[in-house]
């Protein structure tokens, strides 16, 4: 006998929960109430769905939804709501809030190794220039090639003495 | 050039040619970038907008070399136009229905296309036939350095690029590749083959990008982690493995439904070109269905009526804002596929 969703009262139930503690009980519900429930999440398909899904896990946030940017007036809560910023200074005005979410969707990537705009200055190419090549150190040590380790250890040199 | 000379052409990331051009179709990359000195859009007021547009145009005309290039006002060209640049990949169907100044840059043969104001204020993409990830890369960091000299990017030691959506914040990359998989669909393969996919964090998607259906066996395949990785570092995956393998299992199935299926397979050829070429009322997505086996056709030398450039222009012609564009009228439902199936026979029939 296949059994009704206890949420909608309509969809067939497929999601069944038995909680045993604090007493025994049964639940029933169909996929889209129990998505809703929170019980489960639908595999998403667009970046925009997989930012929703990061930006509606709870944990930890509801104390700082009340944030807002300085500049912009955007809260975070607005951000949750729209899943696009206000301004750049979102970025630093939500920092860590928005960390935990930018580390999830980047496979764990928080530092920048890509380009730097021409016009940046002086020190921000050199923190630029030395975090990649720390990174290329780091991946010659693993690979134990150590000549490739050791000339980039020079450039490293090289570059914080300039 | 103007919008109704590009109807009539198909541009240069259809030409059929280029690496593995069997089965990658075409490949793409954008990089998102905005000004630091403005809100994003969607706090934006429409004087920013306005304003943004302005600096990023001039910009834009002030690095040379976009002579015979062509700027579109989108916010004020009419519906059919839109539907144009979006059928012709040169902006998202989100750019279309957004609000406000924007606008779109497009080179002479469609190599790139800048959009303004998009969900970014500025997006730079490449756009060329087959599998040219390399050179595409040089086209859009060349751009990028060029307007980056005379543009003030929104930029930080550590987040890199900042853009108005956390997913593609650092190098502001999106890398993309249309495939035709028909064999792979035939064989049941291509749900393995597009959860593997995913499961290296790459999206999956139909023809025009997110939130699009998948027709005529056209996937895209893109990067979804922007950060943490150098550009290179996220393109080379692709020309080296991803693609390549994916290639290879097309190619297998392709050979395995020669060998196993011939009478099958030029069935299902054969009487998709019966079709379009003798219907009297077709749709756009049952032309593009079609258009499937037989572009498979072409490639394993079991159809020689059309070649690749001849497919894909009528592949573009077909779809309802060129079809009307090329017609000279709007045209109903009903209207437009009747004309479809003109111009489908009038191309086709022996």
């Amino acid at each position: 006998m296949s059994m009704v969703c206890q949420r909608c009262q309509e969809a067939k139930a497929t999601v069944h929960i038995t909680d045993t503690l604090p007493e025994k009980r049964e639940q029933h519900f169909c996929e889209d109430c129990a998505e809703k429930e929170g019980i489960i999440s639908k595999q998403p398909h667009t970046t925009n769905e997989i930012l929703q899904q990061f930006i509606k896990q709870k944990t930890g946030m509801e104390q700082g939804e009340g944030v807002a940017c300085p500049k912009c007036g955007m809260t975070f809560r607005e951000f949750q709501l729209k899943g696009q910023l206000g301004c750049p200074n979102d970025y630093a005005a939500f920092e860590e809030l928005l960390m935990p979410l930018i580390e999830r969707a980047h496979e764990g990537g928080t530092q920048h190794l890509g380009k730097v705009p021409l016009t940046a200055d002086g020190v921000t190419k050199k923190i630029a220039g030395l975090v990649r090549l720390r990174r290329e150190l780091q991946d010659a040590i693993d690979a134990e090639n150590y000549e490739v380790a050791a000339d980039v250890r020079d450039k490293i040199q090289n570059l914080e003495d300039s | 050039m103007n919008l109704d000379d590009l109807a009539r052409s198909t541009g240069e990331w259809l030409r059929g040619v280029g690496a593995m051009s069997d089965v990658v179709v075409s490949s793409r990359i954008r990089l998102a970038r905005n000004l630091a000195d403005f809100p994003f859009l969607s706090t934006a007021t429409g004087t920013e907008r306005t304003e943004i547009y302005r600096s990023v145009t001039d910009a834009i005309t002030s690095t040379g070399g976009h002579e015979g290039s062509l700027l579109v006002d989108v916010a004020g060209a009419d519906d059919i136009d839109r539907e144009i640049l979006v059928e012709r990949h040169l902006i998202s169907r989100q750019h279309l229905s957004a609000e406000g100044s924007r606008g779109v840059a497009i080179a002479p043969d469609e190599t790139s296309a800048l959009m303004i104001n998009e969900e970014d204020h500025l997006r730079i993409q490449a756009l060329g036939s087959g599998l040219e990830l390399e050179s595409l890369w040089r086209v859009v960091t060349d751009l990028d350095d060029a307007l980056g000299e005379r543009l003030a990017f929104a930029f930080d030691r550590k987040l890199g690029f900042l853009t108005a959506c956390p997913t593609n914040v650092g190098t502001g990359i999106r890398v993309s590749v249309m495939l035709h998989l028909p064999a792979l669909k035939i064989t049941k393969e291509i749900e393995r083959v597009a959860r593997a996919a995913r499961d290296m964090r790459l999206a999956v998607r139909g023809m025009l990008g997110e939130g699009t259906d998948v027709t005529g066996d056209l996937y895209q395949i893109s990067n979804q982690t922007t950060l943490g990785k150098s550009e290179p570092d996220i393109i080379e995956p692709f020309c080296k493995v991803i693609i390549p393998k994916i290639v290879e299992y097309e190619r297998t199935a392709r050979e395995a439904l020669v060998k196993h299926n011939a009478m099958q397979l030029d069935d299902s050829i054969w009487r998709a070109y019966g079709t379009l070429a003798n219907a009297r009322r077709i749709g756009s997505e049952e032309t593009q269905t079609l258009l499937s086996p037989i572009r498979m056709g072409i490639h394993l030398n079991r159809f020689d009526l059309l070649d690749i450039p001849a497919l894909n222009e009528l592949f573009l012609h077909t779809q309802p804002a060129h079809l009307q564009k090329l017609h000279g009228r709007l045209l109903d439902d009903n209207d437009r596929d009747e004309v479809r199936a003109d111009r489908l026979r009038s191309r086709l029939a022996c």
